[in-house]
């Protein structure tokens, strides 16, 4: 297989977006494929906005920003990710929509391109099997924020070659991300640990054992995180740990991972977290990290 | 007031708060192993303002019943053999009093501790979190998700964790965390405290005098 020169990110936002900044961060030619123009425009405009930052704060030299920009292509056309050696999926976490996806790229990219799915819960193998390739076909699940985070599960389906996840492998470390292989499981290593501790945070919550800011401080305090789960859960947002708690859940069964019926009335509330000012606490602003 | 019976988990060295105690006449520490035991020691216990019973892995109501007022649980969080967090699990009733609990609270902030209040359940918070975590750590392990050294080092780089589960299981004991984990097992009957194999492993290990 020849060295990979052209990445594609098939999706564009905040996860595809992001993983588009790393790879044309780290000097690959970057095509970014979304079916909304729109969407690739506020994406193109974040990453400016992202990039002028790390200017500003001393981690990127000037000229890169423009070099960076430079590198990388939109697209609303398939036809254009033809050059592509890899492909990196982000799209919505629904089978049959990565199965179209992966479809229409199978008929446009060379048979040595590698297929890739940013996926947190769905199978490698599952997915793998609606893409046309599924020999060339890993799973790099990226964290947000993506270029701040350098973590990338890696996961072979059970058709991958070795020398194809070999290949992504090296790769992901030429991106300048620290890979870790995982088997292909639901959730992978990170949801399949985090979703059900913080469900079980919640659950101290439903049942009155403690209020979320002494459970955040007790496990800050206690055990050095960086971040209580409950915090967490709100800059996630209560619609995200549902969404994982579903997809988790009705994979493995596990009771841990099962959503507490605390979270859907939180939603119904209009509860989300940071987003929407108010969930375990009250924001006065809609602040990100460090906010 | 500072009464010691046996070995305590959350102050196994000087500190200041046992300093504070041994001087203080409104508030009563209950320390080490058999804490609950010296509450019987105390006389007229009504007139204390708080009376501290330190905490293993039971409820405070073995100690002191369900309606006491000015008598709470506590436990300093500390995991195996490291040594005690700053971290102080402060147990509370319905029965207990705002006065009793202010008091508590006023005499564990003064001695540089960060209290989370939490009522009374075996386990507690920390605990009753992070054993069924950790027993998803070790079970995963076995499955052969990963290695150990890259289970532990997604957490740190994508959670920000400190340090990875199996690494500071290893490090702090995993028999202790055997201990803890069956105690909270015959507490709430949940699969998610039973005890990993690589837990039961080291315990019976340590039964056995090879570790």
């Amino acid at each position: 297989m020849a060295e990979i020169a052209t990445v594609g990110v098939a999706g564009s936002g905040t996860m595809g977006a992001g993983i588009a900044l790393v790879a044309a961060r780290a000097g690959f030619r970057t095509i970014v494929l979304d079916q909304s123009r729109d969407t690739l425009d506020r994406a193109r405009r974040q990453s400016e906005g992202f990039l002028q930052r790390s200017v500003e704060r001393g981690r990127l030299k000037a000229g890169e920003v423009e070099r960076i920009l430079g590198d990388t292509v939109s697209t609303t056309r398939i036809e254009d990710m033809a050059p592509c050696d890899i492909v990196i999926e982000a799209v919505f976490e629904d089978l049959a929509v990565k199965h179209a996806v992966f479809a229409k790229l199978d008929a446009v990219c060379g048979p040595h391109a590698l297929f890739a799915s940013n996926t947190s819960t769905l199978s490698i193998t599952e997915i793998a099997a609606g893409s046309g390739r599924e020999d060339r076909f890993v799973g790099m699940h990226f964290c947000l924020p993506a270029p701040l985070m350098k973590l990338v599960e890696m996961s072979p389906g059970l058709k991958t070659s070795d020398h194809s996840f070999d290949a992504a492998w090296r790769f992901c470390e030429a991106m300048g991300q620290r890979p870790v292989k995982t088997k292909d499981r639901p959730g992978f290593i990170l949801n399949a640990l985090l979703v059900p501790f913080n469900n079980d945070a919640i659950r101290l919550v439903e049942t009155g054992v403690a209020e979320p800011a002494d459970i955040d401080r007790a496990v800050q305090r206690g055990l050095g995180y960086p971040m209580g789960p409950l915090a967490l859960i709100d800059l996630v947002g209560l619609d995200t740990q549902l969404l994982l708690c579903e997809a988790l859940h009705g994979r493995t069964n596990d009771p841990r991972a099962a959503c507490p019926p605390l979270v859907r009335r939180m939603i119904a509330a209009g509860y989300l977290g940071r987003k929407t000012g108010q969930g375990f606490y009250r924001y006065e602003r809609d602040a990100m990290f460090g906010g | 007031m500072l009464i010691e019976r046996g070995g305590s988990r959350s102050f196994p060295a000087p500190h200041p708060l046992l300093d504070a105690a041994r001087d203080h006449a409104s508030i009563a520490l209950l320390i080490g192993e058999d804490a609950g035991a010296a509450l019987a020691g105390i006389d007229a216990p009504g007139r204390m303002a708080a009376i501290l019973i330190e905490l293993g892995t039971e409820c405070l109501a073995v100690h002191a019943g369900e309606g006491a007022a000015n008598i709470l649980g506590f436990a300093r969080f500390r995991l195996g053999d490291d040594p005690p967090s700053d971290l102080v699990e402060l147990v509370r009733q319905g029965a207990t009093s705002a006065s009793s609990l202010a008091a508590a609270q006023a005499f564990l902030d003064a001695a540089g501790l960060s209290v989370a209040l939490c009522n009374d359940i075996a386990g507690r918070i920390i605990d009753r979190l992070v054993r069924p975590y950790f027993n998803a750590a070790l079970t995963k392990l076995d499955e052969g998700l990963a290695t150990a050294a890259d289970l532990d080092l997604t957490v740190r780089l994508g959670l920000g964790y400190p340090t990875g589960p199996i690494a500071l299981l290893e490090r702090s004991g995993l028999a202790h965390h055997f201990d803890v984990s069956a105690a909270l097992l015959a507490a709430y009957g949940e699969p998610a405290y039973a005890p990993a194999r690589r837990a039961r492993v080291a315990k019976e290990r340590k039964l056995r005098g090879k570790d």
